[in-house]
């Protein structure tokens, strides 16, 4: 990103550091004293999450930074987005577009959760359907979002059924060369990948940014 | 010659062949050399599907789950059971609980779905201290009142502490409100159900016991930090803690590994069974850093486990997903005292790191067991027969976290007999 002043550059710092006060003090000061723009305040804001993705990466950091890192920004949103008078412009920045839930009979979302705030902060606009989404409800929102990637989440092994049907029902219904497929979750690994024929599975949330940076034709 | 196990006669071939397969268990742990390799059968709505009944009727219906539970027994011939029925028969005490924290078949979730646990803040951050100051009190007027109906009249009885006297005369009058009444009158109905259910569960453990089949755990128990992170703060909450509440958070964690394992060993003791299994959910190398785990995780439940085995007792951890980076910190335990079981860590790392301090179980991959075939099983038993077993370590068998739901008859059958064909 461009230049930054050394107040920039501390914003930056604390967020990528969990420092949570001092960040959130800061980027309200920046905001509601100083005036900032605040399109500038979320750019540094995704600055600070390519650090925390990198080190995430690296082994430095885990889920509980993640998890914070994402509050932390969605506080600092709530408070920027008002301020913006132009329209954000972000839809040309976007990589492209993620369709995302959990399938038939799981109940769970942390995971997906993560998955989705990190695409998110990655530049990937995210469509997130819900838990439990039965086959139909998938096949609806894929026709009216059409998606570059569909995420399939799933904790429990009966989600690898769900997930087979459900890719299945693409097949079926035409669909399933329009998109790529990842899945991810608990107990997901290669041999759950080539049982259900999505096209890759993730361990993490980084993991599933790099599969669809990669499939986007971005260098990861 | 026989005996009685409660209604049930036990034969001398089934006692001899019930002795054996707790020594085999026993000697594991003790990491002494079997005569076999130990297969254990764990599940929870496997032996629904496999017995042909729903798992509505798995978790309502004592006498079908009875049935379905002791034919897997009977036909897999393990040498440790899992007392089946703990964990999945409780549908009619949790209903008339109005427990909250859970969907289960036919309540929330299809007959043929397992249950789900809620994730949720079931403790405010702004709540530790109300905990940290009187555990109980908390239990009373918040926590009981917010995880099942039953308990919502319970945030209208006194506060226990400074009754005396003629205050504690006049203190007791909220006993008398209907609300705290009809709480009672709840409490006592899915008291009385709890009673039923235990009645089945005993009967059908004297009933395998009797056909020569020990349990394999008679009481499970709970790490402090996955207590407090699954079932107060909820798993955002907990996480979020480790920066925000740090200082409380270890507090809490060092007071309830002080009542958990009073509560441990005292179930233990009432099930008379000296292994306890413990599931471990927060424990995986993704979930925190080596230093968090080392800060947050570890230290309470290190503690614990000193507890249990004071107590003459052998935690059986169950060590969720992939744990091979906490392998050098969970080493610090006496050598011979407890059982860890794996699910996604490397076994063969596992034995390499922990061979001589613990026995090891576990760990056929759930994907394999429910999409694989039963050569691909078979050739996962003799992987790890031998990596580990021939190579003199005390491998106790079973899949990752037992038998899935999902998995095929075959992938077990190719299971237990792919033991038999490796190792005795």
């Amino acid at each position: 990103m461009s230049d930054m002043s050394e107040l920039e550059q501390q914003l930056v710092d604390w967020l990528a550091d969990m420092n949570e006060d001092e960040a959130l003090a800061l980027a309200k000061k920046m905001l509601l004293e100083d005036k900032v723009n605040p399109l500038r305040v979320l750019e540094l804001c995704r600055a600070s999450m390519d650090i925390v993705g990198k080190r995430f990466e690296e082994g430095e950091y885990f889920l509980p930074e993640l998890v914070l890192a994402g509050e932390m920004l969605e506080t600092i949103g709530a408070i920027a987005k008002p301020l913006i008078k132009q329209g954000p412009g972000e839809a040309a920045k976007r990589l492209g577009k993620v369709l995302i839930g959990t399938v038939h009979g799981d109940l769970h979302d942390i995971g997906k959760n993560i998955v989705s705030f990190m695409l998110d902060i990655n530049d990937f606009e995210v469509k997130d359907i819900g838990i439990d989404v039965p086959v139909a409800k998938f096949i609806e929102e894929i026709n009216a979002y059409q998606p570059d990637v569909v995420g399939l989440s799933g904790f429990l092994t009966l989600a690898f059924d769900s997930m087979k049907e459900t890719i299945d029902a693409f097949e079926s219904a035409g669909m399933r060369d329009k998109f790529k497929i990842m899945i991810g979750g608990g107990q997901i690994d290669e041999t759950v990948r080539a049982y259900t024929g999505a096209d890759a599975f993730g361990v993490n949330a980084v993991e599933a940014v790099n599969l669809c940076r990669n499939w986007m034709g971005v260098a990861a | 010659m026989s005996t009685m196990i409660g209604p049930y006669e036990q034969s001398d071939a089934a006692k001899a062949a019930y002795d054996a397969r707790f020594e085999r268990i026993m000697a594991c742990a003790r990491l002494e050399r079997p005569d076999r390799m130990p297969v254990g059968l764990q599940s929870f709505f496997w032996p629904a599907n496999h017995g042909g009944i729903t798992y509505k009727e798995m978790m309502y219906d004592y006498e079908k789950a009875k049935k379905v539970c002791f034919d897997v027994v009977a036909e897999f011939e393990p040498d440790g059971v899992y007392p089946l029925l703990m964990g999945t028969g409780q549908g009619l005490a949790l209903e008339k609980l109005d427990f909250k924290q859970l969907q289960w078949p036919g309540h929330g979730v299809g007959e043929m779905q397992p249950y789900q646990y809620l994730d949720r803040e079931y403790m405010t951050p702004d709540e530790y201290d109300d905990f940290l100051f009187d555990p109980t009190g908390f239990y009373i007027h918040k926590y009981l009142p917010r995880v099942a109906g039953a308990f919502e009249g319970f945030d209208k009885l006194p506060i226990f502490p400074g009754l005396h006297y003629f205050r504690l005369v006049n203190g007791i009058r909220s006993f008398a409100l209907p609300e705290v009444r009809a709480s009672f009158e709840k409490i006592v109905a899915a008291a009385e159900e709890v009673n039923v259910f235990l009645g089945h569960h005993v009967e059908w453990v004297q009933r395998i016991n009797a056909a020569g089949f020990p349990l394999f755990n008679g009481s499970n128990a709970v790490a402090p930090y996955d207590f407090i992170a699954d079932y107060f703060r909820g798993a955002t909450g907990m996480m979020k803690d480790l920066y925000r509440h740090k200082d409380k958070l270890k507090l809490v964690l060092d007071k309830s590994a002080v009542f958990l394992t009073k509560m441990a060993i005292a179930n233990a003791k009432a099930a008379q069974h000296p292994i306890v299994f413990i599931p471990i959910h927060w424990a995986p190398d993704a979930f925190m850093s080596p230093k968090q785990f080392e800060e947050f995780w570890w230290p309470s439940f290190r503690k614990m486990m000193m507890g249990l085995i004071e107590a003459d007792l052998i935690p059986m951890p169950l060590w969720e997903a992939d744990c091979t980076k906490r392998l050098e910190i969970i080493k610090d335990i006496p050598a011979g005292k407890c059982i860890y079981w794996f699910e996604r860590t490397d076994m063969v790392r596992a034995f390499e790191v922990l061979g001589d301090v613990v026995a090891l179980r576990g760990n056929i991959s759930p994907s394999l067991l429910t999409t694989g075939k039963p050569e691909e099983v078979d050739a996962a038993v003799k992987h790890l027969v031998d990596n580990i077993w021939n190579k003199g370590g005390n491998l106790m068998l079973d899949g990752a976290f037992g038998i899935p739901d999902e998995t095929p008859t075959a992938n077990v059958r190719a299971m237990f007999d792919a033991a038999r064909k490796y190792a005795g």
